[in-house]
C-alpha cells in the first residue's frame, strides 16, 4: 500500500499519508470485529479474534492521538473518533453475560436494594395504614362517605346499598361464585398493568421531592380501608380479609415499595448530604431502579395468585395460610442477610 | 462571515462536547446529542410501537377468534404492558444502548461518570419516562373525557406535567429526568465511513505550485470547510469556492475549478500540517500565522 513517498515539493519527512497508509488495515479490521460484535455478541469470535480485539483498540485509540496532534484531515479524525467510541463501549462495556447479569440480580442486587430503603418502606406503609385506618373510620360510621372514596365503576357494585349475599359471592363464596368470577382472570391482567402502572408512577413521582408519592399511596390506603369497612359492616370482614390477604400481602409489599424507591429519590434530592446533589439524585435512581424491576416481578406474582390461587382456593383460612407464607417468602428473600453481601 | 461569527460557531460547538477519557488517557470528546434527534428518535420509537402493537393485535384478534376465549384478550394486555414499559430498557440493555430511534438517528445512552451502564440505570431511566410521557397524555385524555374535573385543573396538570416533559430544553447537557436519576447521557455515536484520503498526492505533473504567501491567508476551519466541498463534489459550491479562493490570492482563472480546489487543498493541508509539527495550530484566516 506504501507508495513511495511523493515527488517533494510538499510531502515533509513524517507524511499523514503514510500515517494513513500504514495503519489503514488495523482500523479496517477492528471496524469489521466490532460489527460482527455488535450484531453478532461475543460468541460469535473466535479465541483468535477475542485476542485481537483489544490490540486493535489500543492500536485506533493511539492512532486517534496521533491523528489529532498532526493530521488536519476532517474524515479521518471523524472517523477514528467514531471509530473509537464505538470501540471504547464495547471493550469496556462488556463484562458480563446476561445470564450472570440475571443470577446477580436475582440472588444479591434486588433484595439488597430493597433493604437499603427500609426506612422509606416503612414510611410508606404507614402512609398506605394511615389512609387505610382514616376511610374505615369514616364508612364505618357513615357509610355515605364510600362513594367519595370510590368510583362507582370501578366497585361493580360492592358499596354499602349492597346485601351481604351479594358481599359475599363478590369474593368467592355462595352460589353466584362460578358465574362472577369466570371473566375474573381478564380483570386480574388488567389490575396487574394497572397496579404496575401505578407504582411505576408512584416511583416516578419520586422526584418531585416524594410529595405526590405519598399522596399515591395514602390514596391505595383510603380505597382499602374504603371497601374493608363496607365488608366489615356486614359482618363479612374475615371473609374479605383472606380474599384480600392471599395476594394482598404481595401486592400491597410492592405497592409500598415502588412508593419506597420513588420517596428515596425525592429525599436524595431534597437532602444530597455530602455529595452534589446530581450524584446523590443518581446514585438513589439506580438502587430505585432495582427496587422498580422487583416491584414489576412482585406485581406479577400478586397477579398470578389473584386470577388463579384465589378463584381455585375458596377457603378463607387456606387464604391467609397463603398469604401469609408470601409474606414471610418475601421478608425471608429480602432481609435475612447473606454472606455475600458484605460490601 | 466575521471573525466574531466563526468563533462563536466554534464555541457553540465546542459547549457541547464532554470530556470523557478512557483508562488508557485518550479524551474521546463524546457529543451531547441535540434535543431535536432526541425527539426524532422519540418519535421513530413510538412510531415502531404503536406499529407493533397494531400487527399483535391484529394476531391476537384472529387468534382469539379462532379459540372463543378471553385468554386472547388476557394476552392482548400483557403484550401491551410490556411493549410499552420494556421496549425503551430492552433495546437500551443491549450491545448498542439504543433503541432502533436512537440507533437511526445516531444517538446512544451511556453513563456519566464513564463507568459501565448498568441495567438499573437504564430501567430508572426509561420508568421516569411514564411521568415524562405518558402523564401529560393521561392529564389531556382526562381532560377530554370527564367534566368531572374543571378545566383549571386540567390546565394546572398539563402545565405541570410539561414542565417534566421540557426538563431537557433547560440544561446545558440536554438530561432528560431520567437522565438525571439515572446518571446517564445520551451522546452522539454515529458510524463514520473511512472516505478515501484527498490529500494524498499522487500525479504530481501538471500540479500548480503556490508560494507561501499565496497559502498563507488561510486556516484550519478554511481547510476544513474546503475539505468539506471538495468531497461533497458539488460543481457550483466548487465554482463559488474557487472563485473566492483566487480573489483572495489574486489569481486569473486558468485551471478547472476542481483541479484548482484539489492543488490547492493539497498544499495548504501539507503546510499547516507541517506547522502543528511544530506546535502551531493556526485556528482560522482570523488569527495570526
Amino acid at each position: 500500500m506504501t507508495t513511495p513517498a511523493a515527488p517533494a515539493i510538499t510531502a515533509p519527512a513524517f507524511s499523514t499519508g503514510r500515517f494513513r497508509a500504514e495503519r489503514e488495515a488495523d482500523w479496517i479490521a477492528f471496524d469489521l470485529l466490532l460489527t460482527k460484535l455488535e450484531k453478532k455478541g461475543a460468541k460469535a469470535l473466535t479465541s483468535d479474534e477475542l485476542l485481537q480485539l483489544p490490540l486493535l483498540y489500543r492500536a485506533t485509540l493511539s492512532s486517534l492521538s496521533i491523528a489529532r496532534a498532526t493530521s488536519l484531515d476532517k474524515a479521518l479524525l471523524d472517523h477514528l473518533e467514531a471509530l473509537s467510541i464505538r470501540g471504547y463501549f464495547l471493550v469496556y462495556g462488556v463484562r458480563e453475560t446476561r445470564w450472570s447479569r440475571v443470577r446477580r440480580f436475582f440472588l444479591y442486587d434486588w433484595p439488597a436494594a430493597v433493604r437499603s430503603v427500609w426506612k422509606e418502606t416503612i414510611v410508606i406503609a404507614l402512609i398506605i395504614i394511615l389512609g387505610a385506618l382514616t376511610s374505615y373510620s369514616l364508612v364505618a360510621h357513615q357509610p355515605e362517605w364510600y362513594f367519595n372514596f370510590i368510583d362507582e365503576g370501578m366497585s361493580g357494585g360492592r358499596d354499602p346499598r349492597a346485601t351481604a349475599e351479594f358481599l359475599q359471592s363478590t369474593i368467592g363464596h355462595g352460589k353466584a361464585a362460578s358465574e362472577q368470577e369466570s371473566g375474573l382472570h381478564v380483570f386480574a391482567t388488567f389490575l396487574f398493568t394497572h397496579n404496575s402502572q401505578v407504582s411505576i408512577l408512584s416511583f416516578a413521582l419520586g422526584f418531585a421531592f416524594g410529595v405526590p408519592t405519598m399522596m399515591l399511596e395514602y390514596y391505595q390506603g383510603i380505597g382499602l380501608g374504603a371497601m374493608l369497612a363496607v365488608f366489615a359492616n356486614k359482618g363479612l370482614g374475615f371473609d374479605f380479609g383472606g380474599w384480600l390477604f392471599i395476594h394482598g400481602t404481595t401486592e400491597l409489599f410492592a405497592a409500598a415499595l415502588s412508593g419506597a424507591a420513588g420517596l428515596r429519590i425525592g429525599t436524595a434530592v431534597v437532602f444530597p448530604g455530602a455529595r452534589g446533589r446530581l450524584e446523590a439524585a443518581s446514585a438513589a435512581g439506580r438502587t430505585a431502579g432495582k427496587v422498580m424491576v422487583g416491584v414489576i416481578l412482585m406485581l406479577l406474582v400478586a397477579g398470578l395468585l389473584e386470577g388463579f390461587g384465589r378463584q381455585l382456593i375458596t377457603d378463607t383460612l387456606l387464604r391467609y395460610g397463603i398469604g401469609t407464607l408470601m409474606l414471610l417468602f418475601w421478608l425471608a428473600y429480602y432481609y435475612v442477610p447473606r454472606r455475600e453481601d458484605v460490601t | 462571515m466575521t471573525a466574531a461569527s466563526n468563533l462563536k460557531l466554534r464555541e457553540a460547538r465546542a459547549k457541547k462536547i464532554r470530556q470523557f477519557i478512557t483508562p488508557e488517557g485518550v479524551d474521546l470528546e463524546l457529543k451531547i446529542a441535540s434535543a431535536g434527534l432526541r425527539l426524532g428518535a422519540l418519535v421513530v420509537d413510538l412510531t415502531l410501537i404503536v406499529v407493533a402493537l397494531f400487527v399483535f393485535s391484529f394476531f391476537i384478534a384472529w387468534v382469539g377468534v379462532g379459540s372463543k376465549s378471553d385468554i386472547a384478550y388476557v394476552v392482548w394486555m400483557l403484550g401491551f404492558f410490556a411493549l410499552r414499559t420494556f421496549w425503551f430498557i430492552g433495546f437500551e440493555l443491549g450491545q448498542r444502548a439504543a433503541t432502533p430511534g436512537k440507533r437511526l438517528m445516531g444517538v446512544r445512552v451511556v453513563a456519566r461518570d464513564g463507568g459501565r451502564l448498568t441495567a438499573d440505570a437504564v430501567v430508572a431511566r426509561n420508568l421516569i419516562r411514564e411521568l415524562e410521557l405518558f402523564l401529560p397524555l393521561m392529564m389531556l385524555g382526562n381532560g377530554i373525557s370527564e367534566d368531572a374535573i374543571s378545566g383549571w385543573t386540567v390546565l394546572a396538570g398539563v402545565l405541570w406535567s410539561l414542565t417534566l416533559s421540557l426538563f431537557l430544553l433547560f440544561n446545558r447537557d440536554r438530561m432528560r429526568m431520567g437522565d438525571l436519576i439515572a446518571g446517564t447521557w445520551v451522546v452522539m455515536a454515529q458510524r463514520v465511513k473511512l472516505d478515501a484520503d484527498i490529500g494524498v498526492a499522487g500525479d504530481q505533473t501538471g500540479a500548480i505550485a503556490f508560494t507561501e504567501a499565496e497559502l498563507s491567508v488561510y486556516g484550519i476551519f478554511e481547510l476544513q470547510e474546503l475539505e468539506r466541498v471538495l468531497r461533497a463534489r458539488d460543481a457550483r459550491a466548487m465554482r463559488e469556492v474557487a472563485d473566492t479562493i483566487r480573489a483572495k490570492i489574486g489569481r486569473p482563472v486558468a485551471e478547472e475549478d476542481d483541479v484548482f480546489l484539489l492543488n490547492y487543498y493539497r498544499q495548504l493541508k501539507a503546510r499547516l500540517e507541517r506547522k502543528l509539527l511544530f506546535g502551531k495550530r493556526r485556528e482560522d484566516k482570523y488569527a495570526s500565522d
